[in-house]
């Protein structure tokens, strides 16, 4: 089979002016991504800080409030109450007004002198099961290190000096400060990709089917497959103006730097473009309506893409059937080789298989698109 | 007033009729919910356990090896892997076999025998910011817990001055196993509510729109309020069905607690479709054709909702400005409304700010769309 160039020119002039005669639509597909990006890049992030916490101080001597200062001078917990009964604590976790508490037991100061166990209450509000889990993970490091410095203080007012046991060094590889951005904006790109294309196209065709117009260029000379592209090219052009927009503000805002071959990730982004365009097409020529392609098209694109591709929750925790299923997510294989090219800078010989998944899933999705349209056209 | 009701009886009717006669358009949006809910209840988890550990421990000493079980005794840490070579971890993090590994140095015993710091490393790879800060903390958490043990050996060394123990007693309410789909579930259904809800009414009255049948509804003695009211009530209907669905699916299938009053849910469940649906009419009002009301949802409210609402970014941690701006997001309110009532047992006692919230938005947007409908027909 052979592609000629000719005959496509007349379609993509169309679809051009189409998608010039509605300006709106138009800019809202190029300047929409790069609102989200800045949004996102600043307003999210995964560190559990600032959690609000309420104080229950029942001993209420200076050694319980130098225990208290320890958390009271960090940035995972903000002070927001001094409860005075455990009553008082529950109604506040109800309204959500706190997060955590720390109780301290009456006369904590003076049976710490006397040598002996004191219990410190850590109570978190479980409902938020990561917030809670990291909560209590600091709150007990930080009781645990304000223990350890009391016993090297207590050897250094006799002389002695004490060492802290453990000089505890992490090396975090590829983002050494855990900076979430650089997490998210490469996820962002595919999100943002993956919706726009498919919003883009799912409409195109099941719209010209309600119209009526469909008909008339079924029976133009157009082949189905020149149709497809016809309709494709035009919105890949569109998104990579996208695309490259959010990689510019990704840079200059947040810092988020491309240590592999752009060449490359202009690859992996034309590939995500490809599939999200054919998953439109895909639904636009199995749907009757432009009510039900948006619907498929919205539970197909908007939430696998935020849920199942590991942009979020990473998909080692997810069970395994559903592991399966995250394969149906097309975002799933960009996120692999984009984090890798724009984090770890890693050469196109260690990510070639989910570029080939993308790939595969591009030419199924497109292929089948136009699959359909020779079955209406016949 | 009984002539309006019957008017409304009438546009009701007719919209029922055209629902029942889309076949496809019922079929998605009873179906999507429950696949929906199903799938991504699964894909939405936090739970970060199990994760490969890797030691390379040049020690070789009892210590070392107690250090060690420290991490492999949690739920967090399997030890996956022992090398001799520090150099032979790189790969292992590199390729994600082990999410995090632990280099214990030679003397790492004898250090702490003599009362100096010993040094330990860890390893992570932070290309997933947000499972290295977890994993960073656990890590942290152990090694603390671990420091305090060691000092604690040496207090029999301090003689007459004496120094307590305290030990950190966590207690977690409401979700005592920390278990995030007890949170992400009821989250995972608000969202698809919502979305169900928004995108039949905007996509719904714009195809009408479009077709030229609204002009037509216009210039019969409807009244606009009867007109929207026909339209929005069978979508209610659609909304409610729903919501028997999702929450069904939460309760049985998921097994989320359900502390709180069910009543209490349903009820506020419809403050919350009137906030949704008045936002599918005001997309509606706006959008001159579906492309663009589609583009409108997923731009200017699923994309921010998804973002900002609380659903799987804390609140607490974005920027004071953000912060404010979640106020204005009904998601927001319904999903601190679903997580109360179902993991809490909040009642209308905790709650009623949210309601109120939610009343006020849902007013506030309908009475909008309302007038703006009858601007963009005159």
């Amino acid at each position: 089979m052979t592609f000629p160039l000719r005959p496509l020119k007349p379609i993509i002039v169309k679809e051009l002016r189409q998608v010039r005669r509605d300006p709106t639509s138009l800019g809202m597909l190029l300047v929409l991504p790069a609102a989200i990006i800045i949004l996102v890049g600043y307003a999210l992030n995964f560190d559990v800080k600032h959690t609000p916490m309420v104080i229950f101080d029942q001993d209420g001597t200076p050694g319980s409030r130098a225990f208290l200062d320890k958390f009271r001078h960090t940035e995972y917990f903000d002070e927001r109450y001094d409860a005075r009964s455990y009553p008082e604590i529950e109604e506040l976790f109800l309204r959500g007004r706190a997060k955590i508490a720390i109780v301290v037991p009456a006369e904590f100061a003076s049976r710490l002198v006397a040598g002996e166990e004191v219990h410190v209450q850590i109570l978190v509000d479980g409902a938020d099961a990561n917030t809670a889990g990291q909560a209590v993970a600091t709150a007990t490091r930080l009781t645990a290190d304000y223990a350890t410095r009391l016993v090297a203080d207590a050897f250094a007012l006799r002389g002695g000096a004490f060492p802290v046991p453990i000089d505890f060094q992490p090396r975090i590889w590829y983002n050494p400060d855990l900076i979430s951005s650089k997490f998210l904006v490469p996820g962002l790109i595919g999100f943002i990709i993956v919706l726009t294309a498919v919003i883009s196209t799912s409409l195109t065709v099941v719209r010209e089917k309600e119209r009526g117009t469909m008909e008339q260029l079924m029976v133009s000379p157009l082949r189905p497959v020149e149709i497809i592209l016809g309709k494709t090219i035009p919105y890949l052009g569109i998104s990579l103006i996208a695309a490259s927009a959010i990689l510019v503000l990704g840079y200059l805002l947040f810092g988020v730097e491309v240590r592999g071959s752009i060449l490359f990730l202009y690859g992996a982004i034309t590939m995500i473009i490809l599939g999200g365009l054919g998953q439109g097409l895909l639904i636009s020529t199995v749907t009757d309506s432009q009510q039900v392609a948006f619907m498929i098209s919205v539970f197909s694109s908007l939430l696998p893409s935020f849920l199942l591709s590991g942009f979020i929750f990473p998909i080692a925790t997810m069970p395994v059937v559903l592991q399966v299923v995250s394969n149906l997510a097309v975002n799933k294989f960009f996120l692999i080789v984009v984090r890798s090219v724009m984090l770890k800078g890693v050469s196109f010989t260690a990510v070639w298989q989910p570029f080939a998944s993308m790939a595969a899933f591009a030419a199924v999705t497109l292929g089948l698109s136009a699959l359909r349209m020779r079955k209406r056209s016949a | 007033m009984r002539a309006s009701l019957a008017v409304i009886g009438e546009m009701v009717r007719k919209e029922f009729y055209q629902i029942r006669q889309d076949r496809r358009m019922l079929a998605v949006s009873v179906v999507a919910p429950f696949v929906m809910v199903l799938l991504l209840g699964y894909a939405a988890t936090t739970d970060i356990t199990n994760s490969t550990l890797a030691v390379c421990d040049m020690d070789r000493t009892a210590a070392s090896r107690a250090f060690v079980r420290n991490f492999t005794n949690t739920t967090y840490f399997i030890g996956r892997y022992a090398v001799d070579d520090p150099a032979a971890l790189n790969p292992l993090v590199e390729e994600g076999k082990a999410n995090i590994a632990l280099v214990i140095p030679d003397g790492f015993s004898r250090k702490q025998l003599a009362g100096e710091t010993a040094q330990v490393q860890v390893i992570l790879d932070g290309t997933d910011a947000n499972t290295a800060n977890i994993l960073l903390g656990y890590a942290q958490q152990i090694v603390a817990s671990y420091a305090q043990g060691v000092t604690a050996q040496y207090l029999p060394l301090l003689g007459a001055a004496r120094v307590g123990r305290i030990v950190p007693e966590p207690r977690i309410w409401f979700n005592p196993d920390l278990l995030s789909a007890y949170y992400m579930v009821p989250g995972v259904v608000a969202l698809v509510l919502m979305i169900i809800t928004m995108t039949l009414t905007s996509l719904g009255i714009v195809k009408e729109k479009e077709i030229g049948t609204l002009e037509q509804l216009m210039v019969t003695p409807i009244r606009s309020f009867e007109l929207i009211l026909g339209k929005l009530l069978p979508f209610t209907v659609i909304g409610f069905v729903d919501v028997v669905i999702v929450l069904a699916i939460a309760r049985f299938w998921f097994g989320v607690p359900m502390v709180g009053a069910v009543p209490l849910v349903f009820a506020l469940s419809a403050l919350f479709i009137l906030t949704t649906l008045g936002l599918g009419l005001f997309i509606s009002t706006v959008a001159r054709s579906q492309q663009q009301a589609m583009l409108i949802a997923q731009f200017f409210f699923f994309m921010p909702f998804l973002f900002l609402s609380g659903f799987a970014f804390p609140i607490a941690n974005m920027p004071r400005v953000i912060q404010w701006v979640t106020y204005i997001i009904p998601l927001r309110y319904f999903l601190e409304i679903v997580r109360g009532v179902f993991l809490k047992g909040s009642g209308l006692a905790e709650l009623w700010a949210q309601a109120l919230a939610l009343l006020a938005i849902g007013a506030t947007i309908l009475t909008l769309s309302v007038l703006r409908f009858h601007k963009t027909l005159e």
